[in-house]
């Protein structure tokens, strides 16, 4: 009985996480082994063969499947430090005291209720090259939409515009948990306004700013609706992002066997990637 | 297995004698059937398409129709794993180019025995969409609608800039010295675009018209990189360098801003008529695609009427099948929606002639081409082929270069797409 007793407090969650999450996984990998059509009654196993082509350079998947993850790394290396550090800069604002607090904090957060779909699509129009408003306002014929770089400066611009208020959000919660004996001390020692922001918030949102960061990348690293919907991937597929090729070669190609492999690829990163975050701030929490 | 579907068929095609027989109205039994029939048509086309239904459920009061829609995008990842989940439809809609992925994937059934109970040839349709809708010998659509580009021109925007709005360019010639013309008059009368809607169809009627082709016969490889492939391409740049198009062009923008009155010509598809017919103070007119190349071409594609497989095939269904795919094609009214009708007799009607626009576009289906038939091609040129055209158009490959590497790229994705379907 009490051998049972933390499997029963584990039951609930390992039942929907062996279903939902690792079960799916398990599947996957094995799918990544066999040329997997799910509409086909063959489904040949093949061994490594899908992530063998997906490391052959020059080959019909390599190439468009590294073009994708680039387009997923420019995106992801240009977003997150945009989306760290302008919501702390807007936090920090929003937890001084000041007449209308409220309805700048309701501004701020507004764009984040909005839809993927309703966002890209308004902002496809802003900024189209030939017909779009800003263009019109500012009377030049930027492509904002169909050429590098500007595609990126579009995407980038407005998913910082879109969810910078989520992360303020989080980072204002972090704010208001400081103690605010913290800042009295330091006022004590003779520390000015920079030097409490240095000594006393920010290894206060520690804690805070890893969950953002962590966040900010795979919500990043996930780009799909905005250049799905905004630029079709355009100008030629260099903003296609990683999930948007996957999704195309799975559901479009019916070729969930590759598909698997280059999910696999990238969650290898991710997992990489979210290490070394956590890696990051541990070693500076203990220095 | 095939012997077994080849009884049933037969006994399906008796049973249709014996309704024959009874005159339609009136049926011994009165047995009801519900046919579940899906499509693609969410936009304006979806209450045209319904309005036919209920037609043919009106002369027909044993059958009725549930009709669900969904975007194409989605239906074509919904309906075959529907269909393998046996939840399937009975009978549904698609673009013919869709044709032989379904089949390979034993989503959609082979109609042979059906058309030849209905009696259908091809003469009772336009040879072109005809053969289309046939797989490696073996019939799997019946085709409903065309729905080709042609040249949409903007009559007001002509006469500002001293054209005849009445008479079209048909040639190379014409059309270049008319956007010479515009061009003199600060407008920019083509709009090139860089995405499959409309720079895709473009080239590819280009290509056509210049006398080459997507691939060679069997599709087993890509042609595109031809000199004709080459010369498309070069001419549809050659607007942008003379100037009779502006460049970076976004999608759809060249479609707006020929609503606007920015420019005067676009190259689109019959399924803009009804988008241009409700717009406010549009003064517009339609036309065959001008001959550029050295013969008359204009890319096409087809809504299909196709039939589902099912874990236990009901004869009796399939006879109403039979019924909705012969009332719908037949009617005339189709064409309302902005289509040609597939079928001879619909389209030589009193009330197809009566539509302008639509009857424009028809004096081109002689010339209209559709893509070969093999599993996973459109997929093929959509990952290939469309990227190459938009690098050249937007100047950052060269035309030879860019259509080199996506035809080599294709060839092997077709060879991957052999091995896998088994073709």
């Amino acid at each position: 009985m009490k051998r049972a007793t933390p499997w029963l407090f584990l039951a609930p969650y390992l039942l929907l996480f062996s279903a939902f999450v690792a079960a799916p996984v398990l599947y996957g990998l094995w799918m990544s082994l066999h040329n997997w059509d799910q509409f086909l009654p063959e489904k040949p196993f093949i061994g490594l063969e899908n992530y063998a082509n997906l490391f052959t350079p020059g080959s019909a998947k390599a190439g468009p499947f590294w073009d994708a993850m680039l387009a997923t790394g420019i995106f992801t290396l240009f977003s997150v430090p945009l989306l760290v550090v302008l919501p702390l800069g807007v936090a920090l604002l929003l937890n001084r005291r000041f007449k209308g607090r409220a309805v700048f904090r309701a501004i701020y957060f507004a764009p984040y209720v909005l839809g993927v779909v309703v966002v890209s699509m308004v902002f496809r129009f802003v900024l189209d090259p030939n017909i779009g408003a800003l263009n019109h306002l500012l009377g030049t014929t930027t492509p904002w939409t169909t050429a590098l770089p500007w595609a990126w400066v579009s995407l980038i611009g407005m998913t910082v515009w879109w969810t910078l208020g989520f992360n303020a959000v989080i980072y204002l919660a972090g704010l208001q948990d400081i103690d605010r004996s913290l800042y009295d001390a330091a006022a004590v020692d003779g520390a000015g306004r920079w030097q409490q922001f240095w000594n006393v918030t920010l290894p206060s949102l520690r804690p805070v700013t890893v969950f953002v960061v962590t966040v900010t990348i795979l919500a990043s690293a996930n780009l799909f609706g905005q250049s799905y919907l905004m630029t079709q991937g355009a100008p030629e597929e260099r903003t296609r992002s990683a999930i948007m090729f996957i999704a195309e070669e799975g559901f479009q190609d019916f070729n969930l066997g590759s598909a698997a492999a280059m999910s696999y690829v990238l969650a290898m990163f991710l997992m990489a990637l979210s290490a070394g975050v956590f890696f990051f701030f541990r070693k500076r929490g203990a220095a | 297995m095939r012997e077994t579907r080849r009884e049933f068929l037969a006994a399906a095609a008796g049973a249709a004698l014996v309704l024959a027989g009874c005159g339609g109205s009136s049926r011994s039994d009165g047995a009801q059937v519900t046919l579940d029939f899906w499509n693609g048509f969410t936009g304006g086309d979806g209450p045209q398409m319904l309005a036919l239904v209920q037609a043919v459920e009106k002369e027909h009061p044993e059958i009725r129709v549930r009709m669900v829609t969904a975007r194409w995008e989605d239906f074509y990842t919904k309906l075959p794993a529907a269909v393998a989940s046996g939840e399937g439809p009975d009978v549904a809609l698609m673009h013919v180019d869709q044709i032989p992925t379904n089949a390979a994937h034993r989503t959609i059934m082979p109609l042979d025995d059906l058309v030849r109970d209905l009696d259908l040839q091809e003469d009772d349709f336009a040879a072109p969409v005809w053969r289309a809708g046939a797989v490696d010998g073996r019939r799997y659509g019946v085709p409903l609608d065309m729905h080709p580009i042609g040249l949409y021109a903007n009559q007001q925007v002509l006469s500002e800039a001293g054209l005849d709005p009445e008479s079209l360019p048909t040639t190379r010639d014409e059309y270049e010295s008319a956007l010479e013309e515009l061009k003199g008059k600060g407008v920019q009368g083509h709009w090139v675009t860089p995405f499959f809607f409309t720079g895709g169809h473009q080239f590819m009627s280009l290509l056509w018209q210049f006398g080459g082709d997507l691939t060679d016969p069997e599709a087993t490889r890509a042609t595109w990189n031809s000199d004709a492939g080459v010369e498309a391409l070069e001419w549809m740049r050659s607007l942008i360098a003379k100037g009779y198009s502006p460049r970076n062009v976004g999608q759809d923008a060249d479609s707006i801003a020929f609503k606007n009155g920015q420019n005067a010509f676009i190259w689109n598809g019959a399924w803009a008529i009804g988008d241009y017919g409700s717009t406010e103070g549009l003064e517009w007119t339609l036309a065959p695609l001008p001959k550029i190349g050295s013969v008359a071409a204009a890319w096409s594609n087809s809504h299909n009427f196709t039939v589902m497989r099912q874990p236990t095939p009901d004869p009796q269904r399939l006879e109403a099948v039979k019924v909705l795919i012969d009332g719908v094609t037949r009617s005339p009214a189709w064409a309302e929606a902005g289509q040609i009708p597939a079928r001879r007799s619909a389209r030589e009607s009193e009330a197809f002639r009566k539509l302008e626009a639509q009857s424009a576009l028809a004096r081109q289906v002689p010339d209209l081409r559709f893509a070969a038939a093999a599993p996973g091609l459109s997929d093929v040129r959509e990952s290939t082929l469309d990227i190459a055209v938009a690098q050249a158009i937007n100047g950052s490959r060269p035309v030879r270069e860019a259509l080199d590497d996506s035809a080599r790229r294709a060839n092997e994705l077709l060879a991957l797409n052999r091995e896998k379907y088994g073709t």
